[in-house]
């Protein structure tokens, strides 16, 4: 039990060490497109509405995954909410890809002729989250399909709770790119 | 209880989960590596000192293509000065310093039977063995290996047809650097979960080995720098590949002009030495807490000023942070930013002077044993103080606008990092090779490997800081195109020299480490007399490291000669007799 619980520590610590990383990463793309866009020379555009849309997928299914720990935590299933949450995860990648046609229909490309960096900018960075998302959706995939077979117990839910501290982590990077983007 | 468990061949030397085995793989393909890189630099040098004249070595290892009738192709010159410097910092003073001591020491020094993941351990053992294999592929390819330096500057990283290196050899090296970089990230994650929750009982932070202290702080800069140079790389591939203009502009080839406008280079510089300078650290900061253990074990003495000693190396992690723009003096900064960055940078004189200070200070009036790797410790205390003095003219602006970019800025580096670091890996070699393999290295090629390296090494190094201040720029292919420099041909051949000679005198090193491996005499469980938990485990390697239950830590590493012992050494896991207080 003292091992296992030693373990479990350690486990939290090795994602939220890799969170702050994935930070830093996120943190140089970001300032890199600071101190290009104070350069000039840089066009201005809307955020496409489907990004909106990946943002409030995102919000909910942050919000499912809560409850689907709570319920774990509590004792009872939480199988169908998992599965609402990768749902959603599923269609913010949607959303992401529908996004990128909207700003490719607004003129505003990832390269070649016409193309700027404050396009390049979105693309890439969004690209990156989008990779670390799918990263997200096989964890919880995974889960899901640990949970629908009684894997996790009102004693063992570590799995859950680390896919939660991820999930809850892309929620929120995302929610900071979409401010940035918009507000920068 | 045992931990140790049967192994096949295959387990215990090539997926090996033992931190232990781990190491050594590290070790031995930084070993391998260091090889070819140090190779290389003999290969440019025979050019540096001889420009244009024909050398049969140099068309045995490069071949008719890249050295046609023994004279050095210019393009496989800039190919091996790139090489050199990727294969020195990231394979083997990155990964094979790092790599090895700190699999090897953080179980053992911490009491901990293994890493908190033994899995991701090999994972992080075999994406460097992957990042390996993708850098030498790159050596054989049409084009060439990379060649726009190791800090792989745009445009001519940026663009595949600007030079033959500029093509698939750099490909190969962004895809060799990630792969690299993953490996770190996935090793430096482990030291520190390792680290913060696997400690015996009794091991206190402030009882920690300053070797622990200093692997946990490399740790966290390479978790927090690292992902910056790959944010740095991402965009680059994507300039490279997909024809964005990040760092691209204005480029006009063979009169046609590209379609970039509006990237910067300067930008690229910014992101590249927000990794580019921590990583210095990541270098060095392994040799500082080898060297620190080394020092008070073969003085037979506490190390001094404990606490001061992680202030310093808390303190330089942290201003390691904030001096990137040192490197980018000449970028056209503004001269209040380059002030400011002036300032941070001489800052880090202070820590590093405290660290200097206390190292002598161990020295002083101690009971020295000098031991080869004692006097690989004493030799970093000697580079580490050259090295950094001419840090502080480098790190003004003022003064740096001079010399910048010339050779005084080589020899600088190579002393204060290169030097160190080196001598900081040979020492903990030297060191810990008992704990290793069991067996002790020869004394006698061990004292001679030093004397002669530490001597090649300052002819080779010490020169180039004159041939810096009379204006000789760096990573020019021939010297002799401009007459103002004739003159300063002497001293390149004596560079020259003295680096045929520092080379030579590694593969004695290398020689007696495999040779010591199968036929060294046996070493006993702890031949130094030192205090640190790793030497109360039993010669033979075992999957757990203690056969019985893991020792419990009592006191600090560096109860050396206390008053009232019975000998000069009480190692850690030895209880405070009545009446006795900790240090």
């Amino acid at each position: 039990m003292q091992l296992n619980l030693k373990k479990n520590k350690a486990s939290k610590q090795l994602l939220w060490i890799g969170i702050v990383s994935i930070v830093m990463f996120f943190g140089g793309l970001t300032s890199a497109y600071i101190v290009r866009k104070a350069e000039g020379g840089w066009l201005e555009f809307e955020m496409p509405v489907w990004f909106t849309i990946s943002t409030v997928a995102i919000v909910v299914s942050s919000a499912l995954l809560l409850f689907a720990a709570q319920n774990v935590k509590a004792g009872k299933s939480g199988t169908s909410l998992l599965l609402g949450t990768l749902l959603l995860g599923i269609l913010f990648s949607f959303s992401q890809i529908q996004g990128w046609g909207d700003l490719v229909a607004q003129g505003v490309y990832l390269t070649g002729e016409g193309s700027n960096a404050s396009g390049s900018f979105i693309y890439a960075i969004t690209l990156m989250h989008l990779l670390h998302l799918i990263g997200g959706l096989i964890a919880l995939t995974i889960t899901t399909i640990k949970s629908k077979i009684g894997k996790y117990t009102k004693d063992n839910y570590l799995g859950i709770h680390l896919v939660s501290i991820y999930w809850h982590f892309l929620g929120l990077l995302w929610l900071y790119l979409f401010l940035f983007f918009t507000y920068s | 209880m045992s931990e140790h468990h049967k192994e096949t061949f295959l387990t215990k030397y090539v997926f090996s989960l033992d931190h232990k085995m781990i190491a050594k793989q590290f070790l031995i393909t930084g070993m391998f590596m260091g090889v070819i890189g140090m190779l290389m630099s003999i290969l440019f040098r025979l050019q540096l000192s001889n420009p244009g004249e024909s050398f049969a070595v140099l068309e045995f290892f490069l071949g008719e293509k890249w050295a046609p009738g023994g004279v050095l192709d210019p393009n496989i010159y800039l190919a091996l000065v790139t090489m050199h410097g990727t294969i020195l910092i990231f394979w083997v003073l990155t990964a094979g310093l790092t790599g090895t001591f700190a699999n090897f020491l953080i179980p053992l020094q911490i009491g901990a039977r293994d890493m908190a993941s033994g899995f991701m351990n090999m994972l992080s053992y075999w994406f460097f063995f992957a990042a390996t294999i993708v850098l030498l592929y790159s050596l054989f390819v049409e084009s060439g290996p990379a060649a726009a330096g190791w800090t792989i500057y745009p445009p001519l990283s940026a663009l595949p047809q600007a030079i033959p290196g500029s093509g698939l050899g750099q490909d190969l090296w962004l895809i060799a650097i990630t792969l690299f970089v993953v490996s770190s990230l996935l090793g430096g994650l482990n030291y520190i979960v390792t680290i913060l929750n696997m400690r015996t009982k009794g091991m206190t932070m402030s009882r920690l080995p300053l070797t622990i202290w200093a692997l946990l702080i490399v740790a966290i800069l390479g978790v927090l720098s690292f992902p910056v140079l790959l944010s740095c790389a991402l965009l680059l591939i994507f300039d490279r590949s997909f024809g964005t203009s990040f760092y691209l502009s204005d480029i006009i080839i063979n009169g046609e002009a590209l379609h970039n406008t509006g990237g910067s280079p300067i930008l690229f510089e910014h992101l590249f030495w927000f990794l580019g300078h921590p990583e210095v650290y990541i270098i060095l900061l392994p040799a500082l807490g080898i060297v620190s253990e080394v020092i008070s074990v073969n003085s037979r003495k506490p190390i001094f000023g404990y606490k001061a000693m992680v202030g310093a190396l808390i303190l330089i992690a942290f201003l390691s942070f904030v001096v990137w723009g040192h490197h980018m003096f000449i970028t056209g900064m503004d001269p209040f930013l380059g002030s400011v960055f002036t300032f941070t940078t001489l800052l880090i004189a202070i820590p590093s002077a405290v660290k200097v200070f206390n190292y002598l200070a161990t020295l002083w009036r101690a009971n020295i044993r000098f031991t080869p790797a004692m006097l690989f410790a004493i030799g970093f205390v000697s580079t580490f103080i050259t090295g950094g003095l001419t840090g502080i003219i480098l790190g003004d602006s003022a003064l740096d606008i001079n010399v910048h970019d010339t050779y005084f800025v080589v020899g600088h580096f190579h002393i204060v990092m290169g030097l160190s670091a080196i001598y900081g890996m040979l020492a903990g070699v030297y060191h810990w090779f008992p704990k290793m393999y069991g067996r002790m290295m020869n004394k006698k090629l061990g004292y001679f490997h030093f004397w002669v390296t530490f001597i090649s090494a300052y002819g080779v190094f010490f020169p180039m800081h004159f041939l810096g201040l009379a204006g000789l720029p760096r990573r020019y292919y021939t010297n002799s195109a401009f007459p103002m420099f004739d003159g300063l041909s002497d001293i390149n051949e004596v560079i020259t020299f003295f680096a045929i000679i520092g080379g030579l005198v590694q593969l004695l090193f290398i020689f007696n480490f495999f040779y010591s491996i199968f036929k060294g005499t046996k070493a006993t469980e702890n031949p130094w007399g030192s205090n640190t938990l790793e030497w109360t485990t039993p010669v033979e390697r075992i999957h757990g490291n203690w056969p019985g239950e893991i020792p419990t830590v009592e006191r600090w590493a560096y109860d050396y000669s206390k008053p009232g012992a019975d000998q000069d050494f009480v190692p850690q896991n030895v209880p405070l007799k009545e009446g006795e207080t900790e240090h």
